[in-house]
């Protein structure tokens, strides 16, 4: 009985959702809204602040061309040694690719050997659509009798992390449009406090000011988290009490950055589900006031956690749709976890990665390496057999 | 996005169905598309393998019963194997014989450890425990400072001799933490650990040493709930390391689908006992297996829908409803009163994401409660006769409900025209028996 109800429920409901996705010519309702569905304790009521234009995400964070390119070469060899990402991976390195070798020795035709490619594709959660389109690529190019399989398909996973620039826009700042701001967005337990405090000593080293802002005032004593790295790195912190706005933090950590004639300010913020519409939102206004008074973001970079696994591309989906994510940060890769997930959300969304997380050493942050990326993840793990 | 399981099983079968007994050639073309839906949830592609082996020696020559299509017959089969392999029912925390008992957390970095353990002592403390916090966590800057503030809003102590940020021996604190219970009169001992990666042999000794110090009476595991298909090593390096005898799946509020948990389960055989589903400290329960492999599979969580249903809807109200429903007389009044009923079992959203097949389709489409009291002021602003027979509606009449709920000529049409919709769908069900009813919503 209460089945019927619900199956009531069900068809009312459909059609009202569908009606209003299929929405006609009715005026976009997009008024600057209360947060929803108040179901979090942590996030004060958004303020009807008068939407200011929201400017779309390909119009900012585009590196302006020639300008960045030699200096990030050398930015890139100073947060942290190239080498650094093959050294950490090497432990898996040797074993590479085993499936290749197999496939060299029984040939093309052996399907066996097309299987194993294909499950170490998936083991590294590059995802089935990724997997299967990349697999049958190759198979068509092995049939039309390309030579060297290995090489083929390295190839094309490279091809398919991309060669988008990787370098963060944080170099040549024009005086006027200093500090350069960076927001640091992703769900909750992928490592954004930490990276923030990582990238804030690789900036320092690079002879860049750099100021944090905690703007994670949910989660209990992160602003604590963010000060303590503050101090190992010699960067202010800018602090607001816990449950205060994250916009008003950022309001005022920008001030005080521009006080400074700081180069960079990192916002550090909460940990949120993308799913969370209210918080989401929150995460928009922080932006929004950001931009309003600093003019467009230099970079926003979602941090993505290694052993993510099919959910990573709904995140990345949902918070470039909110923020304008231009670079992932993948963290944890030091573990088992490969973190092909990235391979589909650069495919699907184009967001390159920028930086990676090694271990929780401060100095533990590259830039990403996409030759030793997919060198690691055709690597069998000794462990996953 | 992909559609439910259902939906395309739905389809490869549309021109299969017949009875007799399911094909291998039948059986394969569904089993795919298994396969392809355990993957995309995050299951472990080797126990995918296993486990799309095991439904495929089942349901080969399985008889397509008369009730059933082939579809069906599949999932029935694919969902009982899942619920075999996850467990039927929740397994409870295990207590000591004497007091104290210790609740040892491990986990990967940003697994939710910390948050976990306040959740935790709030929920013992609801079943009449005297839990102590015990903060190990000597290396993430600030995590003793966080279980701290955690302690106090679950109002629990927490035994926190050393500020961690780097510093302290966390073993020293396991041991003195036992003498801190016996002390204060605590019966249950939640103790944090620092996130360790399975790889890192010398933090997992020092997990290893802390759970010689505090002798646990259980080690949970917690695994963020978007794992992929790295579960499987991380759950066997602690369950090597630390001899894991459950888990804790966090942040399950978000939309993955949580097929690490079918992972952790088939090759360490250990069960999942609680889950966390929110920002709260009351975010925390029990966790139903069984309720996952819908979830797994993409067929929303039904069970958890019709227990809240329950709990909300007004049992005769819901027997009326049913009797309309069979006569065909469902109006904008009723319409209205179901609403309100859906309304009080949470946020919409929420709702429609716990329906079979709906949350995929729900992807991209705002839903908001806001609709809802749209849809309530348009039928609140027609007359009783309106709302009884839509049909006498004609122009000025909508121009006046729409000056009247504040909204526009086109809206009220819309929702007419769905209204007109929904009924003759409405039509059609009414000539199934409650049986066939339940099926569709039971089964998966």
């Amino acid at each position: 009985m209460v089945v019927a109800v619900l199956v009531v429920a069900a068809i009312a409901l459909v059609p009202l959702v569908r009606g209003r996705r299929g929405a006609d010519s009715r005026p976009p309702a997009v008024l600057d809204r209360e947060p929803g569905v108040g179901d979090d304790p942590g996030s004060p009521p958004a303020q009807a602040r008068p939407v200011t234009e929201v400017a779309l995400p390909d119009e900012l964070g585009q590196p302006g061309g020639a300008r960045t390119i030699e200096a990030d070469e050398a930015e890139v060899e100073e947060i942290a040694p190239r080498r650094r990402f093959r050294e950490r991976l090497g432990r898996s390195r040797s074993a590479f690719s085993r499936g290749l070798a197999g496939l060299l020795a029984r040939g093309a035709d052996d399907e066996s050997a097309w299987e194993e490619l294909e499950e170490a594709l998936l083991a590294a959660d590059v995802g089935v659509a990724t997997t299967t389109e990349l697999i049958e690529r190759l198979r068509r190019r092995a049939k039309a009798g390309a030579a060297d399989l290995r090489e083929l398909l390295r190839a094309e996973l490279l091809d398919a992390v991309g060669s988008d620039d990787r370098s963060l826009d944080l170099d040549l700042i024009p005086a006027a449009e200093r500090p350069g701001v960076v927001l640091v967005v992703g769900v909750n337990g992928t490592g954004k406090t930490t990276t923030c405090g990582k990238l804030a000593l690789a900036l320092s080293e690079e002879g860049k000011q750099t100021v944090l802002a905690a703007a994670d005032t949910f989660r209990a004593a992160a602003t604590e988290q963010l000060v303590l790295w503050g101090e190992r790195v010699g960067a202010q912190v800018v602090r607001h009490q816990q449950g205060a706005d994250p916009a008003a933090v950022a309001f005022d950590a920008l001030a005080s950055a521009r006080a400074k004639h700081a180069d960079v300010l990192l916002v550090d913020t909460a940990g949120r589900l993308h799913t969370k519409t209210n918080l989401m939102e929150e995460l928009r206004k922080v932006r929004r006031v950001l931009e309003r008074e600093g003019g467009p973001l230099r970079e926003v970079l979602l941090v993505l956690d290694a052993t993510t696994g099919q959910n990573g591309l709904a995140q990345a989906k949902q918070f470039t749709e909110t923020v304008g994510v231009t670079g992932l940060v993948l963290t944890k890769l030091d573990g088992t976890a490969k973190g092909g997930i990235v391979v589909a959300v650069q495919r699907e969304l184009g967001i390159p990665v920028k930086l990676v997380g090694l271990g929780e050493g401060a100095h533990d942050l590259a830039p990403f390496d996409p030759e030793a990326f997919v060198d690691a993840l055709l690597a069998e793990d000794a462990s996953a057999r | 996005m992909f559609d439910s399981l259902s939906d395309r099983l739905q389809d490869i079968f549309a021109k299969l169905r017949g009875h007799g007994r399911l094909s291998e050639a039948q059986v394969d073309a569904a089993l795919r598309e298994v396969r392809l839906a355990l993957l995309e949830a995050d299951v472990n592609f080797r126990v995918v393998k296993d486990f799309v082996g095991r439904v495929r020696e089942r349901a080969v020559g399985e008889e397509v019963t008369r009730s059933l299509t082939p579809a069906q017959q599949v999932i029935k089969i694919v969902h009982e194997e899942l619920i075999a392999t996850l467990g039927e029912r929740n397994e409870p925390l295990v207590f000591a014989p004497r007091p104290p008992t210790v609740v040892l957390l491990a986990g990967l970095q940003g697994s939710g450890k910390t948050t976990t353990a306040a959740k935790l002592a709030r929920w013992l403390v609801t079943k009449h425990r005297r839990p102590l916090l015990v903060a190990c966590d000597l290396q993430r800057p600030a995590a003793v400072r966080q279980l701290q503030v955690l302690g106090e809003q679950a109002k629990v102590p927490v035994f926190a001799p050393e500020d961690g940020s780097g510093r302290g021996d966390p073993v020293a604190v396991a041991l003195g933490a036992r003498a801190e219970a016996e002390r204060t009169g605590r019966d249950v001992l939640v103790v944090d650990t620092a996130g360790r990666l399975a790889v890192d042999a010398e933090m997992m000794a020092q997990a290893a040493a802390i759970k010689d110090a505090v002798q646990p009476t259980e080690v949970l595991l917690v695994v963020d709930a978007m794992t992929g298909q790295d579960a499987v090593q991380t759950a066997l390096a602690f369950q090597e390391g630390v001899d894991v005898t459950g888990v804790i799946l966090s942040k399950l509020d978000g939309d993955a689908r949580g097929g690490a948990a079918l992972s952790i389960r088939s090759v360490t055989g250990r069960p999942v006992k609680f889950a966390t589903t929110g920002e709260k400290l009351a975010d925390f329960d029990a966790f139903h297996p069984d309720r996952l492999a819908g979830r797994i599979l993409g067929m929303g969580d039904v069970l958890t829908l019709i227990e809240r249903a329950e709990e909300t809807v007004d049992r005769e109200r819901a027997e009326e409803m049913e009797r309309k429903l069979r006569q065909a007389s469902f109006t904008l009044e009723d319409f209205l009163d179901q609403l309100q009923q859906v309304k009080k079992m949470g946020p919409l959203s929420q709702v429609l994401g716990m329906l079979p097949g709906m949350s995929q389709q729900l992807r991209g489409a705002e839903v908001d409660d806001r609709d809802i009291a749209r849809v309530e002021a348009i039928i609140q602003s027609m007359t009783p006769r309106e709302r009884a027979n839509p049909k006498i509606l004609n122009g000025s009449r909508r121009a006046r409900i729409a000056r009247g709920s504040g909204t526009t000529t086109q809206q009220v049409n819309a929702l007419v025209r769905q209204f007109d919709e929904a009924r003759k769908m409405m039509k059609q069900l009414a000539g199934m028996n409650p049986k066939k009813l339940r099926r569709m919503g039971l089964r998966m």
